[in-house]
């Protein structure tokens, strides 16, 4: 907020001072004086070239190789030819009707739903907990990072040991309490739940330092004044925690949105996806049809990909408006 | 009265933070365990039998697997760096034209799933013989870490005072003089933080490695551990082993670098 009214500060002055000297000046001085903006600008540009070439050779040009891909048939011949023929709309028409396409949809938005919404309850909980200011607090804030800075295979190998069905730690914990073994990761049912739960492991660190950031710029008069009226902490959270911190719980939950749309280590690592369809995602499909052993079959798998990024755009635009707006308040 | 809630406060945290890390105690504790005592039903809660079998393992095939990770993170941190500090500046401080769009475009690229971006490097390094190269990963992983350079080098510059600059030019330093001997300096932090996060996400990464270096001589860590899990799923006393060195780096962050940590994540996503 302070970075964007400076910067409508600095340019409102700017463009005053421009307006005075130009009307001040006689014509030879109005043309140095543009002469002066235009190497300014040269000046600018010159320190982007680097970041403009590397957008349009290393973002720019694989996108369109990927969009160009899945127009095409690319055949293990194309590989070594450099050439592949034009398929028109046929990827997509074979990925569209294919049996997996329903699950994967209906997978990847179940993941990304409840991924979210547990990570940001839980998130939410802790950040509030860890407000209150105790002896130790920001060292066990600290700690609490360290799932999210760990390779995601490392913690998606932990899982998977710990979700095993014959020696997991899980499994014989809910044997203690007198609970029946699940099968984690080898039954259909259960497989979306187990790396489900990794990945939502994963992203409470994030939640929680987003939204306790949120939380301590929050004016504590507000607080001090809802507690002379006399509001318990359930109905200070409600009416004044929760309603102030939404522009920050919209850019958290977004980010975590675009962020969980491409997971992909987690569920590769622990089922591959399996068994059968059963915790396939989009990200996951692109990749097995890509990669994932056998022939390689790159179109389809470009014109799954495709179809992702479509679904990411979409809320991507949600996301930078709700910046916007969260910046504007 | 006050004090003992607080101290059962610390107590309630204590518990959730032991909560929370629980994975990672299991991790150390299965890498300690050995390979016979793995399948014991129920699992024993502590190492009582320590073994250090596993990390010997690590010593003896993983050392190859982490030197390349380690070169892979570094070339890309300084790739990032290169790309993205002349870009904060100019974005912070000279006020190009189009520069709004510049920044909409960066924050578009962070939300190109990896698998597209796979996808597309594969074919053009096929074209171009990077596949399967130490190179080709670094320009790979650097676009994991490049628009978020920018976005932070950039919230960190545009607090660099101008007259600062403008006393500079005055002097008689060109830009690039003024950049180099005032704003890098003065950005130390946010070098320290961009430079920590690339590593790590390059250090990270499986996607880009498992696509583009399938085959290669040198092949990162993540692959390593792919390779164990693939291999030998009885051991996984070894797997764990792996899985503990390759975590070092983020443990090695948190200690030394601790605020830039949160710093970078909260500036990342919260400022323009």
């Amino acid at each position: 907020m302070k970075t964007s009214m400076t910067r409508t500060q600095r340019a409102a002055v700017g463009q005053g001072v421009k307006e005075g000297a130009a009307q001040a000046a006689p014509s030879g001085t109005r043309q140095s004086a543009r002469r002066a903006t235009i190497r300014k600008q040269a000046t600018a540009w010159a320190f982007l070239t680097p970041i403009v070439i590397y957008l349009v050779l290393f973002y720019a040009y694989p996108l369109y190789t990927n969009l160009d891909l899945s127009f095409r048939d690319y055949t293990l011949r194309s590989f070594i030819s450099g050439e592949a023929e034009w398929a028109g709309f046929e990827n997509y028409r074979q990925v569209l009707t294919d049996n997996t396409f329903g699950t994967a949809l209906w997978n990847t938005f179940v993941f990304t739903g409840a991924s979210l919404l547990f990570q940001y309850a839980i998130g939410l909980a802790l950040a509030v907990f860890f407000y209150r200011k105790f002896p130790l607090s920001s060292t066990l804030r600290a700690l609490f990072l360290v799932p999210w800075l760990l390779p995601l295979l490392v913690s998606a190998s932990t899982w998977a040991w710990m979700l095993n069905s014959e020696s997991g730690i899980v499994n014989a914990a809910l044997s203690w309490i007198g609970l029946d073994p699940i099968y984690w990761l080898t039954s259909p049912d259960w497989s979306l739940t187990a790396v489900l739960i990794t990945n939502i492991w994963i992203g409470i660190p994030f939640n929680l330092v987003l939204l306790y950031a949120g939380l301590q710029a929050i004016p504590t008069e507000l607080y001090e004044a809802s507690s002379i009226d006399g509001a318990g902490r359930w109905r200070t959270f409600w009416s004044i925690t929760f309603p102030l911190l939404r522009p920050v719980s919209a850019i958290t939950v977004l980010l975590g949105l675009v962020y969980t749309l491409k997971v992909f280590d987690i569920i590769w690592v622990m089922t591959r996806g399996g068994p059968g369809d059963s915790s396939a995602t989009l990200a996951i499909w692109s990749y097995r049809l890509g990669f994932g052993g056998g022939s390689p079959q790159l179109s389809p798998a470009a014109a799954v990909a495709n179809i992702l990024i479509l679904i990411a755009f979409a809320f991507g635009l949600f996301y930078v408006r709700a910046q916007r707006k969260a910046l504007n308040q | 009265m006050k004090r003992s809630r607080k101290l059962s406060t610390t107590v309630i945290g204590v518990v959730l933070t032991a909560i929370m890390l629980f994975p990672l105690y299991w991790m150390v504790n299965v890498s300690l365990t050995p390979r016979e005592q793995l399948r014991a039903d129920p699992p024993s809660l502590f190492p009582l039998h320590p073994t250090f079998s596993g990390y010997t393992q690590v010593l003896e095939q993983q050392i190859p697997y982490l030197g390349t990770s380690l070169v892979v993170g570094l070339g890309t941190v300084l790739l990032t760096l290169v790309i993205a500090a002349p870009a904060g500046y100019a974005l912070a401080q000279l006020r190009p034209a189009g520069g709004a769009t510049l920044n909409f475009l960066l924050l578009i690229a962070q939300m190109i799933p990896g698998i597209i971006m796979a996808m597309g490097f594969y074919i053009l390094f096929n074209k171009w013989g990077v596949l399967d190269t130490i190179p080709g990963l670094i320009v790979a992983d650097s676009t994991l870490a490049v628009p978020f350079g920018v976005l932070i080098f950039t919230a960190f510059m545009i607090g660099i005072p101008r007259e600062l600059i403008q006393a500079a030019w005055i002097d008689g330093a060109g830009a690039w003089r003024t950049f180099r001997s005032i704003v890098l300096p003065m950005s130390r932090n946010s070098i320290v933080s961009v430079s920590l996060f690339t590593f790590l996400w390059s250090w990270s990464d499986f996607l880009f490695a498992s696509t583009l270096n399938r085959g290669g001589e040198h092949q990162p860590i993540t692959i390593g551990i792919f390779r164990y899990i693939g291999n030998n799923t009885q051991d996984w006393n070894a797997i764990m082993a792996t899985a503990v060195v390759a975590s070092v780096p983020a443990a090695v962050l948190l200690v030394i670098a601790q605020r830039y940590v949160a710093a970078g994540v909260t500036a990342g996503a919260l400022k323009d």
